[in-house]
């Protein structure tokens, strides 16, 4: 199917206006020795009923949350997500909108993008955000590159509970960049704050911890904190399960400067995983230096206030050899989708959200290791994700679980072999207790028999 | 970071230096910086293309320093670049790899491919070229594609094919290791390929034929209007400049903001930096020989305005919700977020 609604005859009339006989003479610039001299190497055009019949096809193949019951979390969190923000956020003047640059007709999106900002400050306590990055992993990047600063050397210290898959995006960018990156030991499920004092060295530029972290817990943050800034360097908190932050302290509260956090189950699809959406805020000693777009308020000629991009020293102004970031885009759809999503919970709702997840996880953890063989790895406080030691392999129970219709726990063994047979349970407020009392019968079936 | 941990895994850690031609996009700096590279400019001719003989100086200059030419074909100025064949040679001659940024590459789909010009990485920009939706700024998607000898190298995990079916397969050891968590913006990747497949071999090829005419299209039919500095067949843009309507005391944003009033997105104003008063007009395949028609009659009653009522484009937009906005002001007092207290309006 075509979507090029000029017609041959009128392609012809436009060809004779500028003196061309055909298109190849347009092409001219391009020489002979690198032209493709065939057709492209793709599969023939396909008729919209027949794509449809592919793409669905292949879309079956994959398990999906009307068919699985999901105790997954590890980074992507399954929400409820109200009607009214893919009904909002699928209208043209959001979906097929252009970047902002023409302020002037594009108030709806600056505005929508500017209260995302005050949400993002408000959930994380914080005194700016910006507009949006990729996910939550190129956000704790940007953090670290932020800390690090225009010279791109130095020293940033992570956690060993931060995401595995952020720790090693970092590593790549802290290998392209020149930076050292080095990971703090844990103590009971969290961050070894002893360990963390002794690492600290005059180039230590930023410490990064996830709250709650990887493995659910709850970490010693103000100990963390107090580290951090008797050694003068930034500190980073990053967030995967934004719910959290409902019943919560705030990082802001405990003294963070950049937050990093992922903010795709507020409102969004899945979607495997993305795309995400990168929640960025920091103190405003940070504001000159923020990465990625930044939405302001300003007035206009007629002295009414009105919504523009500001202070961009990116994109393709971009300040070149001071640059600390290449981020020219953001995740526009998405951060109104997480606007929509806050603005439907409410402060109210929000609240009730963090207090269902909580009691939930708390539920089920105790039904879980009710089972004999199974108890808590940590003594640490969690919020919807736990860690279990188990006394079989979590791949092998997985597996009799999902024939069950049961997503079950995330397997840590591969991660953190040092915890032996671990699984990581996520339960939200999507999870109902049957959903839980069938979890709880089919490992002790799947245990019971080995 | 691919192309330095070529360069490193070969022993030619040293190399630093990647080259860029003046009219590129400003992220391609930034994105070399990132990568802990220092970048030296490239001038361009007098037909909008690299500047050869500057190329062999700078060749000479930094022997044995460069690592990487980065560039798009068509540049900035909707201009392909003739002599690309030989500036691959030269760039390869010394050792360095080629980088192709895809932001043009609407103009050559079954055309031409950025492999037979001789670059070894690419990246794509599926909204712009794939048809995703913008959705107001993002998500994109950049997916990037790499010749034989970079293969290593690339990100990891990588989804490959086995005897049960697709798979993840981990990251060798000459990769680069993880660019973010998950995998990538997957669900833009279903739209890019549902477009791809839906216009099959000959379907892009008309994409890109059809981008390339309308963009003459309205070229030429402007051009006494407006300064062509680049005056020769273009790819899916061009550039006009302002230059005439500035002795008039017109700038090139208001034509911009003047556009605005009758309905039109503005093209990209002040870029590329080597014309000044830059309009960058780029109508692509989906407008309809009607609306380039009405377009082409507003820029000329606009510049027919610059010459005869110049407030009228020096005061518009008159018929948006919000007037033009004080950007200094933005910028000088910033105002990011709402603040229950008055007072504290201003972070």
């Amino acid at each position: 199917m075509s979507y090029v609604p000029n017609t041959t005859d009128e392609q012809q009339e436009m060809l004779r206006a500028v003196g061309a006989s055909s298109i190849e003479d347009l092409l001219t610039p391009i020489p002979e020795a690198v032209r493709l001299k065939r057709p492209l190497n793709l599969p023939e055009s396909l008729a919209e009923p027949d794509l449809k019949r592919l793409m669905l096809g292949m879309a079956e193949q994959n398990a999906d949350l009307d068919h699985y019951v999901s105790f997954l979390g590890a980074g992507t969190y399954d929400h409820f997500v109200p009607s009214v923000v893919p009904a909002l956020v699928k209208r043209s003047e959001f979906l097929t909108s252009y970047t902002p640059y023409q302020p002037e007709v594009s108030q709806g999106m600056l505005q929508a993008i500017y209260e995302y900002q005050t949400m993002v400050c408000q959930l994380t306590n914080m005194d700016v955000a910006n507009a949006s990055l990729y996910d939550g992993s190129t956000a704790v990047v940007e953090g670290a590159l932020m800390a690090v600063g225009p010279s791109g050397r130095g020293d940033v210290l992570v956690s060993r509970a931060l995401d595995p898959q952020y720790r090693a995006t970092l590593q790549t960018y802290a290998t392209a960049r020149g930076f050292t990156m080095r990971e703090i030991g844990l103590e009971d499920g969290v961050t070894s704050v002893a360990e963390l004092e002794a690492a600290m060295t005059p180039d230590t530029k930023a410490v990064i911890i996830q709250q709650p972290n990887f493995l659910g817990a709850l970490e010693d943050v103000r100990g963390v904190e107090r580290v951090t800034h008797a050694g003068k360097a930034a500190f980073i908190v990053a967030i995967t399960e934004p719910a959290s932050l409902g019943v919560l302290a705030a990082p802001g509260d405990y003294g963070a400067d950049i937050v990093a956090a992922e903010g795709l189950s507020l409102g969004n699809p899945m979607g495997y995983g993305g795309p995400a959406l990168g929640l960025f805020a920091a103190r405003k000693d940070f504001l000159r230096r923020l990465p990625g777009r930044l939405v302001g308020k300003t007035l206009d000629s007629r002295g009414q206030e009105a919504y523009v991009l500001t202070l961009q020293t990116r994109e393709q102004q971009i300040r070149r050899e001071r640059a600390t970031s290449n981020i020219c885009t953001n995740q526009s759809l998405l951060a109104v989708a997480a606007t929509i999503y806050l603005a439907a919970m409410g402060k109210q709702g929000f609240r009730e959200l963090g207090e269902q997840c909580l009691q939930r996880a708390h539920f089920a953890q105790e039904r879980i290791c009710s089972l004999p063989g199974f108890e808590p790895l940590f003594t640490r406080p969690f919020f919807d994700e736990f860690a279990v030691r188990c006394p079989l392999p979590v791949e092998q129970l997985n597996a009799r679980l999902r024939d069950q219709g049961i997503s079950g726990g995330y397997d840590l063994s591969r991660d953190y072999p040092e915890l032996g047979n671990a699984a990581l349970f996520c339960v939200t407020e999507t999870r109902t207790r049957e959903d839980i009392e069938a979890l709880v019968a089919a490992i002790e079936e799947v245990a019971g028999e080995d | 970071m691919i192309i330095k941990a070529y360069h490193t895994h070969r022993g030619e850690g040293h190399r630093d230096i990647v080259l860029i031609p003046d009219g590129a996009h400003g992220t391609n700096p930034a994105s070399a910086t990132l990568a802990d590279y220092q970048t030296v400019e490239l001038k361009s001719n007098a037909r909008g293309g690299v500047d050869v003989e500057h190329l062999k100086q700078v060749l000479a200059a930094h022997q044995g320093k460069i690592a990487a030419l980065m560039m798009t074909n068509p540049n900035t100025l909707g201009v392909f670049d003739e002599n690309i064949v030989e500036i691959a040679k030269l760039v390869h001659e010394v050792g360095g790899q080629l980088y192709y940024d895809g932001a043009n590459a609407n103009a050559i789909m079954g055309i031409t491919r950025p492999g037979d010009m001789g670059f070894d990485v690419v990246h794509l920009n599926l909204h712009k070229t794939a048809s995703t939706p913008h959705g107001g700024g993002g998500p994109g998607a950049g997916p990037i594609g790499v010749a034989k000898h970079m293969v290593p190298f690339l990100p990891g995990p990588l989804p490959a094919k086995g005897r049960q079916g697709y798979f993840w397969e981990d990251a060798g050891p000459l990769s680069i290791g993880r660019v973010r968590a998950g995998a990538g913006n997957f669900l833009v990747l279903v739209r890019a390929y549902t477009y791809i497949r839906s216009n099959g071999p000959d379907g892009l090829r008309h994409v890109s034929n059809s981008a390339v005419l309308n963009a003459n299209y309205v070229m030429r039919a402007l051009q006494e209007y407006y300064d062509l500095p680049f005056d020769r067949t273009c790819m899916h843009e061009f550039v006009f400049s302002a230059n005439r309507q500035k002795a008039l005391g017109v700038r090139a944003l208001d034509i911009s903001k003047r556009l605005l009033d009758f309905g039109v997105h503005p093209p990209t104003n002040y870029f590329p930096l080597i014309v000044p008063e830059a309009l960058m007009i780029e109508p692509t395949e989906t407008e309809t020989k009607e609306t380039l028609d009405d377009f082409i009659a507003i820029m000329k009653q606009i510049a027919e305005e610059a010459e005869h009522q110049p407030g009228l484009l020096l005061e518009a937009p008159h018929v948006t919700v919000v007037g033009r906005l004080d950007e200094a002001l933005a910028a000088r007092k910033p105002n990011l977020r709402w603040q229950p207290e008055p007072e504290a309006a201003t972070v």
